[in-house]
């Protein structure tokens, strides 16, 4: 904040009672001072911009641009072996979209895997979580161990379930035959490849949820816990009455980024049926959204048809998130 | 909680400005400019030809790219290899389209040369025109494949995969069928449905977990290959629905799948490995690369237990064409490089070391050829089998959208009649897959 020289008295030089004081030096000096301070006010206000403006450079490079370029594309006709050569279509290339049953199909497979991934997932987690907050001996192996499925790419792990998933020769069909359920067909029948497919998704993430969970409960005060006991609640009670509370946050946090994560899933499915390129199984029974947008835009090269995909897919994930948004309000105002 | 919030948004936000800032490192593909040859001679390696490649083509692994530079002392040969095709092309499409990250030479398979013959001869140099290339040379079908309406000749062809039937003689014995390579061909020589029955007849006494054929898939691709027109008539139209040959194909492949002669599996996925490792089919539609695929696979004590006879119509599977674009760095001595390599000495060495069959009919008189062995096959010559085979095949007009249309008749098709499906539904799901596939 400047001052404001008007409010004070002016100089004798202009008929005031200020004391005078030699002008030369008192003027440089001035003026020194405002180019400074003048200076100083600038970096102020401007150097926590320019520090930020790699990322917001790039991202309206490489994000944002795209996001608006595909918009473009999708109001066209454009073949990706001719990305130049747009036809205006109009929003013939959403209004197709709602008797697509091939995009439809997509869109109840990915909502059905993103249930039967997401819900076992974080409550697996959590009750991982919950046993590593105790004392435990190696708790930090344990930790790093949790973490080395989600180092492991996407490809390779793939690669091994779908061995382990094989319909003659899987591992899991060798120990279900022991159990005396006969052979399934993991890749080929509806509810056991999606249960496949989830299985990848749950095995990746479960470690990587439980950590983060982990660290809220780290961050609950311990005195919460030692009232309860006091008040004679056991283990399971303290979890449920004080635990769960203080996580919420934490949880609503995990749902959403899975939510995002389960309605983007795309290299689990394509590496499960590896020679069936991005159909998704013979009858497209695991094919997600973004499979299904991957093969219109990259095998079959309709570029408009992908992007008005990807665009109703961007609009899918606003409305999650909409709903996400009011669903953690009720529950802050319940809290 | 809150600062770790803010910090976890920090973190997220460095994170994705280094992910951003090392895509945009590597993300930069140089640009390359015209022509400009500077074969000054000036010392080893004053040119630097580029190949951008796919999968394991063996010009490197059969000495070809040293013999090349000991031949012309100023040139130096580099080969940027991709590995699955899948992911080669369509960079090559967006390579091609921007005029960017462009190699002195580019591979392309023969399922997408239609598409590259189509939609993008604008980019690429006229081969035909180059000194010392002669059409003559290749098999017609393979030259014409690479060929405009116009007459520009976009790639040079390198090797094809002609079509006979692999099959493995101690199935066959125990199931009581001839083994010999030319009273199998008899059995089924000129129709598909013959081999059907052949197939049936294994059957009834096939030792047990063990089917006739491999899969849908490889039975269709075979038949299908064979055939005078496929998915594509000769003016480049559509008529996969209405070719009487499809549907045939089809019916007679769903049928083979209903009465247990193929195994429910898909070419080349961990679960078909484990047949041929296991034993359990006792054929296969086989090109000369195949051989070496099983070879792979195969459990120690498979060698020399397969044979090979004539399909019933010869058909092609595979190969690849070397391309020029014009963009690039070294065109003249990218031409004369291509020109060198296609030349069927030089196919016939290929062949020798990757067992890449060669398209130049003239190539089948050597030795390589002639003299060829597979440690699957024995003492079978192979060489002389297979360009028995090269001879028939059809000229069959290949269209942009091939490998589209055959995946659904195959994937979304066929395949499904190995599970319970009739034949009548599944041609429904595959037509359907394929229409909005092929809608734009």
């Amino acid at each position: 904040m400047a001052t404001r020289h008007h409010t004070a008295a002016p100089p004798v030089g202009e008929g005031g009672a200020a004391p005078a004081h030699s002008r030369a030096a008192s003027d440089a000096g001035e003026r020194r001072r405002a180019r400074l301070s003048r200076r100083w006010q600038r970096d102020v206000r401007w150097s926590p911009y320019a520090f930020v403006s790699p990322f917001f450079l790039l991202f309206v490079a490489f994000g944002l641009f795209p996001l608006l370029y595909t918009g473009w594309a999708s109001l066209h006709t454009v073949e990706l072996t001719a990305p130049t050569d747009m036809r205006w279509a109009g929003l013939h290339n959403y209004t197709r979209i709602f008797d697509d049953d091939f995009f439809w199909n997509a869109a109840r497979n990915t909502l059905t895997i993103g249930v039967i991934s997401t819900v076992p997932q974080l409550a697996m987690a959590m009750g991982l979580a919950h046993i590593l907050n105790y004392k435990l001996r190696a708790s930090t192996f344990f930790r790093v161990v949790m973490l080395a499925p989600y180092a492991t790419s996407i490809a390779a792990a793939s690669l091994v379930f779908v061995l382990l998933f094989g319909r003659d020769y899987g591992m899991i069909n060798w120990a279900l035959h022991f159990v005396g359920i006969g052979h399934i067909d993991w890749q080929n029948d509806k509810w056991p490849s999606q249960i496949a497919v989830s299985s990848i998704v749950v095995w990746r993430w479960t470690g990587y949820n439980a950590l983060i969970y982990l660290a809220a409960m780290q961050a609950v005060p311990q005195d919460l816990y030692e009232s309860a006991a006091l008040d004679g609640a056991n283990r399971w009670q303290q979890f449920f009455h004080v635990t769960l509370p203080q996580l919420r946050p934490t949880i609503l946090f995990t749902c959403v980024v899975s939510t995002i994560g389960a309605s983007q899933l795309f290299g689990e499915p394509l590496m499960f049926d590896a020679n069936k390129g991005a159909s998704g199984g013979a009858e497209h029974q695991f094919q997600t959204l973004g499979l299904y947008l991957y093969e219109q835009g990259w095998v079959n090269q309709h570029l408009g048809r992908a992007s008005a995909i990807a665009w109703t897919m961007f609009l899918i994930l606003i409305v999650i998130g909409i709903v996400n948004y009011v669903i953690s309000r009720r529950l802050r105002e319940s809290g | 909680m809150r600062t770790s919030i803010h910090r976890s948004r920090r973190l997220g936000a460095l994170a994705a400005v280094a992910a951003l800032t090392t895509g945009l490192l590597t993300g930069c593909a140089k640009d390359s400019g015209g022509k400009s040859d500077t074969s000054d001679g000036g010392g080893k390696g004053s040119t630097t030809i580029t190949l951008g490649l796919f999968g394991t083509m063996g010009f490197k692994e059969a000495g070809l790219y040293t013999e090349y530079e000991k031949l012309h002392p100023n040139i130096t040969i580099k080969e940027n290899v991709i590995e699955k095709n899948e992911n080669y092309y369509p960079a090559l499409v967006n390579h091609l389209t921007t005029n960017s990250g462009l190699q002195d030479v580019q591979a392309v398979e023969v399922g997408n040369i239609a598409e590259v013959v189509q939609t993008q001869a604008g980019k690429l140099e006229d081969l035909s025109k180059v000194q010392g290339v002669d059409k003559g040379s290749w098999l017609g079908w393979k030259w014409q494949q690479a060929t405009t309406a116009s007459g520009q000749t976009v790639g040079l062809g390198t090797d094809i995969g002609p079509m006979a039937i692999c099959y493995r003689k101690d199935l066959f014995k125990a199931a009581g069928l001839p083994t010999d390579r030319d009273q199998v061909g008899k059995l089924w020589a000129g129709d598909w449905s013959k081999l059907v029955s052949v197939g049936e007849q294994y059957q009834k006494k096939a030792p047990k977990g063990t089917t006739f054929m491999d899969t849908p898939g490889g039975l269709l691709n075979a038949i299908l290959s064979s055939q005078s027109q496929k998915f594509y008539d000769s003016s480049g139209k559509v008529v996969y629905k209405t070719n009487p040959a499809v549907k045939q194909a089809f019916d007679l492949t769903a049928k083979a799948a209903q009465e247990g002669l193929l195994q429910a599996q898909t070419q080349f996925q961990p679960a078909w490995d484990q047949l041929i490792s296991n034993v359990k089919f006792a054929s296969v539609a086989c090109p000369p690369w195949m051989l070496g695929y099983i070879k792979g696979k195969s459990k120690a004590d498979a060698a020399g237990q397969w044979d090979v006879a004539q399909a019933p119509q010869a058909g092609n599977w595979g190969g690849t064409f070397l391309t020029v674009p014009k963009s690039g760095k070294n065109v003249t001595e990218a031409e004369k490089f291509v020109t060198w390599l296609t030349a069927p000495a030089q196919q016939a060495r290929l062949f020798a070391v990757q067992g890449s069959f060669p398209s130049a009919p003239s190539a089948y008189g050597m030795s390589q050829v002639t003299g060829a062995k597979n440690e699957m096959t024995g003492d079978a010559p192979i060489g002389t089998i297979f360009a028995q085979a090269a001879k028939s095949i059809p000229l069959q007009p290949i269209g942009p959208k091939d490998q589209i249309i055959q995946q659904g008749l195959t994937d979304n098709g066929v395949f499904l009649v190995t599970k319970g499906k009739s034949a009548a539904d599944a041609w429904n799901t595959a037509t359907k897959t394929i229409d909005n596939n092929l809608e734009q």
